[in-house]
């Protein structure tokens, strides 16, 4: 299919994944749904850690940059920041995240949807439509003009929910559903971003090839989030590159958690299904955890995920002692131990972090009204040379960025 | 009793040239093997009464003493051996059950050794514990599902109420050893060390004698079957309660005390006649379900007006994952699992070695269940039995615990020799001896600082392994059965202990 964009470029589609994730007691499945959930998801499990390793390891560059008015800008700077960095990667896999993308489609989800072949692309076009009212959709854009390498179709579609057929289960809840539905279908479908008026463009390469691919150029944002891995364990597949999206939120993520095994088991028994195997998911899945569903502000997570030592917390005055005793106790398994950064991002919102021991690096940088977050200063410096101000948070200290209220997106 | 045919276990032997007939062995032998020859001048040995226990050969100045394996042996039979052989002989001559204390001493029921434990390379740094933060501070207790915190003018205040908590400064705990079952001297020495290594001690079924009061801060108390010294006053004074179901040493029966072992000071904790056997009830007989459990639980936390967490402790047996989903909901706040490998101060021989299942697949699957029904945030696990090094506690807290228990141990670092004597009242190194000639062997002053220097040491090495892979707090650990691989286990096996073999 063909279709026009808001910025009058013909689009094709492509591929994504979805990360999986569910919750049992909380979230309705239909009867097919939760079959499946109960089988292994093979074909992304053997895509994603074909050696079936505990999980999967990598290392890399992360970007962020967002605009505080919410003005729109093309992604030429963070392609070019992104591609600075490339000696953290080695071209395996990389990934943007824009908000701000779909102005036009700004009050639909914008499924992002990447097909392993013709016979995919049928069943999941069939399933979205089924399932939701497609407002628009086409191929996405691509530019594979002297690309050697199988890329999956990719395609998306912007819909609505028709909740009156929905008894009561929220629109979130069903949007999960239905993605994961789709994701553990083992058809070779995979959704791998479904906000509402921004989007995910992510896969195997590096990050200036992933950009020229997804001709990302033409595409303006209020905010960018860039990934490129060094995959230590895994042979490359585009559904497992960064960024991670689950409903508006995306994460990107650097390091290696040591404590996966206990975060996993956590979340595992709260219902979700961490089906990639990788610490980027789990970070996905506990924000959704502590932010969607215990309705918890960043700046309380930051501390569940790195949270103060023991002995700082005993020096502290008696509220916040009790504060932060209260938060370790009852969120000790999802305490992200063992080195991380990690920048997630939702609508007007940008959170930058790395782990208590500041074991993985992450810069914060100003100027006027663009916020900036990077593994490397570098590359700030590259795009922006008369950056106002820099700072470099410690271990555990969150770098919060948020939009001026007011502004529409 | 009819007359033993049994040979001694052991020769004794002293070096005639060295020996200055000091007579320290004679004192210092409390099972009465050397006796002093006054008209010869020399020491004489009986020694089918020796047990083993080293005490003399520590205690000679001039190290002339040895203790040897008798080398006179049966037949050679796998299947009658010389301990199946002596055993039958025993019961021919008593027509009793076969009594015997400290742990199961069989092999094949050792999980600890068939686990090793991961280190970071590479990807992720391993973290050095002596230059950089190390965290292995435990909260016991009952979890909330969730907080919910609202923001008042910036300070963000939490609504959801705090169940009570144990603040442990490292997940090593000690088990309930009563007073009866080691002496007053013993439970001071371990009070002294709860309280300087920041831990709890737990006293046991027994009473409370009035020398540990001051240390109630960090002492558990524990109401078993036999109820024996439990009123209000004595609720109160513990950090939390422990209800004892069962004991890993025993699961099944109830608590044993030796008559031998009711002095007057035991006799007036336990208000039951001196030199009668204590034995306690198999079950206790106001708990025949679930839901008198629960009763039970609630009683105790109105009567302590909720301030202190209870504490349930079962003994591993076959069905402890279901058991243990019940007592987490029956309102308990943490659950003590006791596995079959568990000391005792007596227990029949047969209970001991043959009832029960390994605390490392206990734990296995109770974490596994719990998680699996969603509830393993409402309660806490405290693991004991079997742990014998930092290495198991290590890996039992990989496996799902929170905490251990640990008992032999404490009494090894005291100088037991564990040779399953405990029952006798005999006690050569005075920990399980009633007999105030022989307990005044024990100082907790000195005891107690051999005790405190182990859990440090334990302490310390924890630490080590969790920096070796990239982890600096202990939550991190629990359950974390990625830092685990199997050698030589069956499939099944490995699938209970939620581990991979090595290699993959």
């Amino acid at each position: 299919m063909m279709i026009i964009t808001h910025n009058g470029h013909i689009i094709a589609i492509r591929y994504i994944y979805v990360f999986q994730f569910f919750n049992s007691s909380e979230i309705k499945l239909s009867e097919s749904a939760r079959q499946l959930v109960n089988k292994p998801l093979k074909s992304v499990q053997r895509q994603n850690n074909p050696y079936k390793d505990e999980k999967v390891i990598d290392s890399c560059s992360i970007f962020g940059m967002m605009d505080q008015n919410k003005k729109l800008f093309a992604g030429n700077d963070i392609i070019e920041a992104s591609a600075s960095m490339n000696q953290r990667a080695n071209g395996l896999g990389s990934g943007y995240a824009v908000y701000g993308l779909y102005p036009k489609y700004w009050n639909n989800y914008a499924f992002h949807i990447m097909y392993d072949d013709k016979e995919a692309l049928d069943w999941g076009s069939k399933f979205i439509e089924s399932n939701f009212d497609i407002i628009f959709d086409e191929e996405i854009p691509m530019d594979i003009h002297g690309i050697h390498k199988h890329v999956p179709i990719m395609r998306r579609y912007f819909t609505n929910i028709d909740l009156d057929n929905l008894d009561e289960i929220k629109e979130d809840e069903y949007l999960v559903n239905k993605c994961l539905e789709m994701n553990t279908s083992g058809k070779g479908a995979y959704v791998f971003s479904s906000g509402k008026n921004m989007g995910v463009f992510k896969g195997v390469g590096w990050p200036q090839e992933i950009a020229k691919i997804f001709r990302l150029d033409e595409y303006k944002g209020y905010l960018w989030l860039s990934h490129s891995r060094f995959p230590t364990n895994s042979r490359a597949w585009w559904g497992g590159a960064h960024p991670f999206a689950h409903l508006e939120s995306t994460v990107v993520h650097n390091g290696e958690i040591s404590s996966y095994g206990t975060n996993r088991r956590f979340l595992e028994m709260k219902g979700y299904r961490c089906t990639f195997q990788t610490d980027t998911e789990i970070f996905a899945l506990a924000l959704d955890y502590l932010q969607r569903k215990h309705q918890l502000p960043v700046e309380i997570i930051a501390k569940i995920f790195a949270p103060p030592l023991w002995k700082d917390i005993e020096k502290m005055s008696e509220s916040e002692r009790n504060l932060l005793r209260r938060l370790r106790i009852t969120y000790d398994k999802l305490l992200m131990n063992g080195p991380f950064s990690i920048i997630f991002a939702n609508h007007g919102l940008m959170v930058g972090l790395a782990d208590r021991l500041k074991l993985r690096p992450i810069i914060a940088a100003r100027r006027k009204d663009m916020l900036l977050l990077s593994s490397e200063e570098a590359a700030i410096i590259k795009i922006l040379p008369d950056i106002d101000d820099v700072h470099h948070p410690k271990g555990g200290e969150p770098v919060i960025a948020r939009c001026h209220e007011g502004f529409a997106s | 009793m009819l007359r033993s045919r049994r040979l001694p276990e052991y020769n004794v032997r002293i070096d005639t040239d060295t020996c200055t007939v000091c007579k320290a062995c004679v004192i210092q032998c409390t099972f009465d093997v050397f006796s002093y020859m006054k008209i010869e001048n020399k020491i004489s040995i009986d020694e089918s009464k020796c047990v083993d226990c080293h005490r003399c050969m520590i205690y000679c100045p001039d190290k002339s003493i040895s203790i040897t394996p008798t080398p006179i042996q049966y037949r050679p039979n796998a299947s009658w051996n010389k301990e199946s052989i002596h055993n039958i002989m025993k019961q021919a001559e008593s027509g009793g059950i076969l009594l015997t204390s400290m742990g199961c001493d069989k092999p094949n029921y050792n999980y600890f050794d068939r686990l090793l434990i991961n280190a970071s390379q590479v990807t992720n740094p391993s973290i050095d514990p002596i230059r950089e933060p190390m965290e292995v501070k435990t909260y016991l207790g009952r979890k909330p599902d969730k907080l919910t915190i609202s923001d008042n003018n910036g300070d963000s205040i939490i609504e959801t109420s705090e169940s009570p908590q144990l603040l442990l400064e490292t997940p090593i705990m000690f088990s309930a050893m009563s007073l009866g079952s080691v002496n007053i001297n013993v439970q001071e020495s371990l009070a002294m060390a709860a309280a300087s290594s920041g831990t709890y001690q737990n006293i046991g079924e027994g009473g409370l004698h009035p020398r540990l009061k001051k240390y109630a801060k960090n002492l558990i108390v524990q109401v078993a079957s036999g109820r024996y010294g439990v009123h209000k006053k004595y609720l109160d004074t513990g950090a939390a309660v422990e209800i004892k179901i069962g004991q890993g040493a025993k699961p099944g029966i109830g608590g044993h005390l030796p008559g031998e072992k009711i002095t007057k000071e035991i006799s007036e904790a336990r208000r039951i006649p001196a030199g009668t056997d204590a034995i306690s009830p198999a079950p206790q007989h106001d708990i025949y379900s679930i839901e008198d459990l629960s009763q039970l639980i609630h009683a105790i936390k109105e009567a302590t007006e909720y301030s202190k967490p209870v504490i349930v402790k079962i003994a591993a047996v076959h069905n402890s994952a279901a058991i243990a989903s019940g007592i987490a909901r029956s309102g308990a706040d943490i659950i003590a699992i006791d596995g079959m490998r568990a000391s005792t101060g007596a227990a029949p021989l047969v209970m001991r070695d043959n009832v029960g299942i390994p605390i490392e697949m206990a734990i296995a699957s109770v974490d596994t269940r719990l998680n699996q029904e969603g509830i393993r945030d409402k309660i806490s696990i405290i693991a004991g039995g079997g742990i014998r090094s930092s290495s198991d506690a290590f890996k039992i807290i990989a496996l799902g615990a929170d905490a251990c228990y640990i008992s032999t141990v404490a009494l090894i670092a005291m100088g037991c020799t564990v040779c399953q004597k405990c029952h006798t009242g005999k006690c050569p190194w005075g920990l399980t001896t009633m007999n105030p000639s022989i307990s005044i062997r024990i100082n907790p002053k000195m005891e107690s600082k051999r005790v405190a220097n182990l859990v440090r040491a334990w302490t310390l090495e924890i630490k080590d392994m969790l920096g070796g892979m990239g982890i600096n707090s202990i939550e991190s650990l629990r359950g974390n059965r990625h830092q685990l691989r199997g050698v030589g286990l069956s499939e099944q096996e490995m699938e209970i202990l939620g581990v991979r073999p090595a290699g993959i």
